[in-house]
């Protein structure tokens, strides 16, 4: 029984990184960039939901579309002003970049909000699905987590394939060049791969806050890092290995901690992932990289 | 590919500093950006708080005012800040306060100390955690420059050091005397620990916690940690302390964890006693916190902030409408640490005219031989090795309020 407690711990902390995973994995398969920044744009989104449901009593369903909102917004100009100068500049440069928006995000955080932590009214409720009477509780927020994680994943999947913007998307994805001469707007598609990245990190951060409920201007920086490791773990670009990921290094996590030290519990993460990268250098669900000659 | 492989290397570099640089690299790079233009934000208290700088003793610090800590070097500063006003208004003695960011890293510290070196401060409130303090600390014993820091709380800030004093408990006094307190209140008898591997504070109480609990026979059923990088999921160090028995969970560490381990604690269904020290002040302060869940918890503190004693409400009510919130500890140290300073000052007849050095040595005759009533303990006295004695109150939140326990 207690085993099975540390299956659905794990699986509780999994989705979160999962839905985390999600927003940093379709960026980097189409705009081929890592945004460093995005765990940043998730703290973001949680502070607007917090203020508009916790300060301004808000129905949390406006909360979560206000901060999806402002994260769009966030997302795009943060494009406009600090990718968008770099389109040619080589990879390095860019991510650095991301890491300095990431930096300045919380710093900002921090001057308008105070590095006081606020706790998280959940957006789902405190409650608990039990099972096996009442001895295996999964929360609520883990549910709608896993839900919402399913349906981006639909949703990320049939945008990038049946759509027109799906189509550019994935041309500029394969060669921005070769697309701009095939009249696709590359910036608008970039700008819009970032909208929707950001969209999502408002989702991904509003449910982060719901499971993990103390919110300070650093909330999203290393949430942001595991699930960045989740979607390597998974194979970065691919959207269901970044879910796929995002879920078994929650378990690993969990079973690390339960099961070996609680102290280690991370040096024993990354090294999964080390050994995951050896063995399968693109990550679980990665596509092979051919070399280009 | 390369670029592939070069971006992987970056990756691994920011994993690798983000994995073993723990509770400083969010806090140190938080402050990266802040720290150059701050200069200017750090005067202007300082000159609201002077009515004649000719005159004024110097007094500086350095504390963290950015970055994840800042929380504890705002309040530390605001806490000192009122003080300062209150004594400059009095019309004696008059300071003049100068804090620096050091952003809760030590080699940052010491370039903060040494721009108020530069400034000419007299008298130091050290730094406010502990990692920077250890390290300016050093400089303060170096250069002669008479130190009482408020809150750094680790033994190395003042070991070895004759001129660096504290105004809040050792950790492993904290550690010893809550073993103590458990065990002659017979709060219970399977103690869980949870406590978190990479801070020296909490580590540090921990510790002799152990071998305090072992020399009463206080069993300890569980021990537990977890790190800044995973201060989020507590499940499995729950389920094991639940899983084992354990009928009052220590948390050696700051509430901001706490606050998540109650309500984890609560969704579980498990409910033991909570007993917590003085890091665990300020969870009643947390925005949107559920007030009920932290019903029943026990600390060891030193302050406490509704407390009706005329002391106490002045402090809270001047800080309150100067900052808008309710002060933590941190501020009550600091602002306890104006007061001892200015009470040496007074009894020793410093004045803004003497150096540093002169000042260094009547500072130590005072503080080993005064006896201070203040904010955070009446009676408060100290070694010559710079710590302070004061008697921890041990205190129960009933109906989300802090009740005297004895």
């Amino acid at each position: 029984m207690t085993f099975l407690t540390y299956v659905i711990s794990g699986i509780s902390l999994g989705s979160v990184y999962a839905i985390i995973a999600l927003g940093y994995t379709m960026v980097y398969g189409i705009a081929k960039m890592l945004n460093f920044a995005h765990g940043d744009v998730i703290m973001v989104g949680a502070y607007v939901c917090f203020f508009a449901t916790s300060r301004f009593g808000l129905n949390p369903v406006i909360g979560v579309l206000l901060a999806m909102f402002v994260c769009t917004i966030l997302g795009m100009v943060i494009e406009r002003l600090a990718y968008k100068p770099l389109r040619q500049a080589p990879s390095l440069a860019v991510l650095i970049t991301a890491i300095g928006i990431s930096y300045f995000l919380q710093n900002a955080a921090q001057l308008l909000w105070t590095s006081n932590p606020k706790t998280y009214t959940s957006v789902v409720g405190n409650g608990a699905l039990q099972l096996a009477g009442g001895q295996l509780p999964i929360s609520y927020v883990t549910i709608v987590t896993i839900v919402a994680c399913v349906a981006i994943m639909v949703g990320l999947t049939t945008f990038t394939s049946k759509t027109k913007m799906g189509k550019a998307m994935r041309a500029c994805s394969e060669d921005k060049g070769a697309a701009q001469l095939m009249g696709i707007n590359v910036n608008t598609t970039i700008s819009v791969t970032f909208a929707i990245g950001s969209a999502l990190a408002a989702i991904a951060g509003v449910l982060l806050c719901s499971a993990y409920p103390i919110l300070t201007p650093t909330t999203g920086s290393m949430p942001g890092i595991k699930a960045f490791t989740a979607a390597v773990f998974g194979g970065i670009g691919s959207v269901p290995g970044a879910f796929l990921g995002g879920i078994l290094l929650g378990i690993i996590e969990i079973f690390a901690k339960a099961y070996i030290s609680t102290q280690l519990s991370d040096a024993i993460v990354f090294a999964v992932l080390i050994v995951v990268l050896l063995v399968k250098p693109t990550g679980l669900l990665g596509k092979p990289v051919s070399e280009k000659v | 590919m390369k670029k592939l492989f070069a971006m992987l290397l970056v990756v691994a570099m920011v994993l690798s500093l983000a994995a073993c640089g723990s509770s400083n690299s969010a806090s140190t790079t938080g402050g990266d950006t802040a720290a150059t233009n701050n200069d200017a934000s750090t005067t202007t208290p300082a000159d609201s708080a002077t009515t004649d700088s000719g005159a004024a003793i110097k007094l500086g610090g350095t504390g963290p005012l950015t970055g994840g800590a800042a929380i504890y070097g705002m309040a530390a500063k605001h806490g000192a800040e009122i003080a300062v006003d209150e004594i400059n208004a009095l019309g004696g003695i008059q300071f003049e306060l100068k804090y620096e960011d050091d952003a809760h890293d030590a080699e940052k510290a010491v370039n903060a100390y040494n721009t108020l070196k530069d400034w000419g401060m007299q008298i130091s409130l050290g730094s406010v955690t502990s990692t920077p303090a250890a390290a300016t600390s050093a400089k303060n014993f170096e250069d002669r420059i008479f130190a009482l820091t408020p809150s750094a709380s680790s033994t190395a800030v003042i070991e070895g050091k004759d001129n660096v004093y504290q105004m809040c408990f050792t950790d492993p006094n904290q550690g010893s005397a809550s073993a103590q307190y458990i065990f002659e209140q017979k709060l219970a008898t399977k103690v869980a620990i949870i406590w978190k591997n990479d801070d020296v504070y909490s580590k540090g109480i921990h510790d002799t916690f152990i071998s305090k609990a072992g020399e009463l026979g206080l069993e300890v059923v569980s021990d537990t940690t977890f790190t800044s990088d995973s201060q989020t999921d507590f499940s499995v160090q729950l389920t094991e302390a639940q899983k084992d028995g354990a009928d009052l969970v220590f948390l050696p560490i700051y509430y901001d964890a706490a606050s998540l381990i109650l309500t984890q604690a609560s969704t579980k269904g498990y409910a033991p006693k909570f007993f917590g020290v003085d890091g665990m002040d300020g969870i009643l302060t947390v925005e949107g916190f559920d007030a009920s869940l932290a019903e029943g918890v026990m600390l060891l503190t030193p302050f406490s902030a509704d407390a009706t004693d005329d002391l106490t409400v002045n402090f809270v009510g001047k800080y309150n409408d100067a900052y808008g919130e309710t002060p933590n500890q941190f501020a009550a140290d600091a602002y306890d640490c104006i007061y001892a300073i200015y009470n040496a000052c007074t009894a020793a007849g410093v004045t803004s005219a003497m150096s540093a050095e002169v000042t260094n040595d009547l500072m130590i005759a005072q503080f080993t031989s005064m006896t201070f009533d203040g904010l955070t303990g009446d009676g408060v006295t100290w070694d010559a090795s710079g710590a302070v004695s004061k008697s921890p109150k041990g205190m129960i939140i009933e109906n989300g309020a802090y009740v005297g326990m004895d």
